[in-house]
């Protein structure tokens, strides 16, 4: 299983494009979306990601499983377009939306994390001018990015618990001991961060 | 060996009035090998292996590795003691293998080309080598406890302090980082509630409702420990 695109090695045109030129054309990408207007050509940008995955050696069920946890939001704003503005509006949004997640997901999937964070902090450094640590927020993103399979964990394991006592599916059940570990693992990682000369 | 010197060391917190002391008047000089730290729950011992790389600072007395106080140089004390906690998940900091070992290394400025060596290194020494770009969250738990042993030894401690590193690992996983832990060179102090693993430890201190209550051979040190939880 890769929980949210983490990084699959490989040797494409893709895999060895420098990180900040990635990230670039996904900044252009996004802002591009703004313009377009139309089903078809939503439709053919969607296809012109899925051939990048191809060619990057991706597997289009890899490909699916990127957008999979957009399901229920695209459902939501999917039903909210062909409410008020029709079916057309509804497919460009959606479309747009789900191409923008499959071209952020192919970043992650190809690019290294520590090359991500060199990225960044490279893009963050004019920043110190305003006393930000380019560093810390290159952590940040690399914290970001490893939090979510443990809080998934952490969110199985709660949920198995509660089976296990015969509890149903209460979200307060649910949610308060999942913000509790997670604040718990947060101090445990702050420690270890520090154990490892993080704050030095 | 590098030398450990705890001088009179108390540590408390809470407020005023309502203080709670985890640590009393402990003070041990610690220059063996292998050092194993027993005792009960809520003892003191995890908070009296904290002070040795600085994590916890002394409210009273000091804590001097090879001569650097903790509370003065915590950075360069930092760098001579590596430390290990008892949850994997809770100190792997990159999403991948390879990406976790060489976190500190790229920390601390290296090159590129001497990082990759050091972290290839390591990936064949600790047995990681076939998993070097799997992401971190999906090894079994003596892997995961190895990754965090390899991306502290990495840096090249002089001392590691394990806490309770098995605690939550099979017997299959327990003996894997116990081998390990046995091969290193470096000075070890180990806090553990699996006594046979001091088998061929040099010193053992037993920790008691804050107190360091017993210093000596390890054998000698479990037979106290045993009497107080009679």
């Amino acid at each position: 299983m890769n929980l949210l695109g983490l990084y699959q090695p490989g040797s494409s045109l893709v895999h060895r494009m420098p990180a900040l030129a990635k990230l670039g054309l996904l900044v252009l990408a996004g802002a591009g979306a703004v313009f377009l207007d139309d089903p078809w050509q939503v439709g053919l940008a969607v296809l012109a990601v899925l051939v990048v995955y191809v060619a990057a050696g991706l597997s289009l069920l890899t490909a699916l499983r990127q957008v999979r946890p957009l399901l229920w939001v695209a459902a939501l704003v999917g039903g909210f377009h062909v409410v008020v503005t029709g079916w057309e509006r509804a497919v460009v949004v959606v479309g747009a939306l789900g191409a923008l997640v499959l071209l952020a997901s192919l970043v992650t999937l190809t690019t290294r994390t520590t090359d991500l964070v060199d990225a960044v902090v490279r893009l963050c450094g004019p920043l110190r001018v305003f006393r930000v640590r380019p560093e810390r927020v290159g952590l940040l993103l690399a914290l970001g990015i490893r939090a979510v399979p443990v809080v998934v964990s952490l969110a199985e394991g709660i949920r198995d618990a509660q089976r296990a006592r015969g509890l149903g599916a209460s979200p307060r059940a649910f949610a308060v001991p999942l913000v509790v570990a997670s604040l718990r693992h947060a101090d445990a990682l702050g420690e270890a961060l520090v154990a490892r000369g993080v704050d030095d | 060996m590098p030398v450990i010197e705890v001088s009179g060391v108390s540590h408390e917190y809470g407020d005023p009035g309502n203080r709670r002391v985890v640590l009393a008047d402990v003070s041990a000089r610690l220059t063996e090998p292998r050092v194993g730290v027993i005792g009960a729950n809520g003892s003191g011992k995890s908070t009296f292996v904290r002070l040795l790389n600085g994590l916890v600072l002394p409210t009273q007395g000091s804590v001097r590795v090879d001569g650097l106080d903790t509370r003065r140089d915590g950075r360069e004390v930092r760098r001579r003691v590596g430390f290990c906690f008892t949850d994997p998940d809770a100190q792997i900091v990159m999403p991948t293998v390879r990406e976790d070992i060489g976190f500190g290394l790229r920390r601390r400025g290296l090159g590129q080309e001497e990082v990759a060596v050091r972290v290839a290194t390591a990936l064949d020494r600790y047995g990681l080598a076939d998993h070097a770009d799997h992401p971190a969250h999906l090894l079994s738990g003596g892997q995961k406890q190895l990754l965090a042993l390899a991306s502290v030894l990495v840096m090249e401690p002089a001392i590691l302090v394990l806490d309770e590193p098995t605690t939550l690992l099979d017997l299959r996983n327990t003996a894997l980082v116990t081998d390990t832990v046995s091969g290193l060179e470096q000075q070890v102090v180990l806090v553990t509630h699996d006594l046979s693993a001091l088998d061929g430890f040099d010193r053992a201190l037993v920790f008691d409702e804050a107190r360091l209550v017993y210093d000596g051979a390890p054998e000698d040190a479990v037979e106290h420990y045993e009497k107080l939880m009679r």
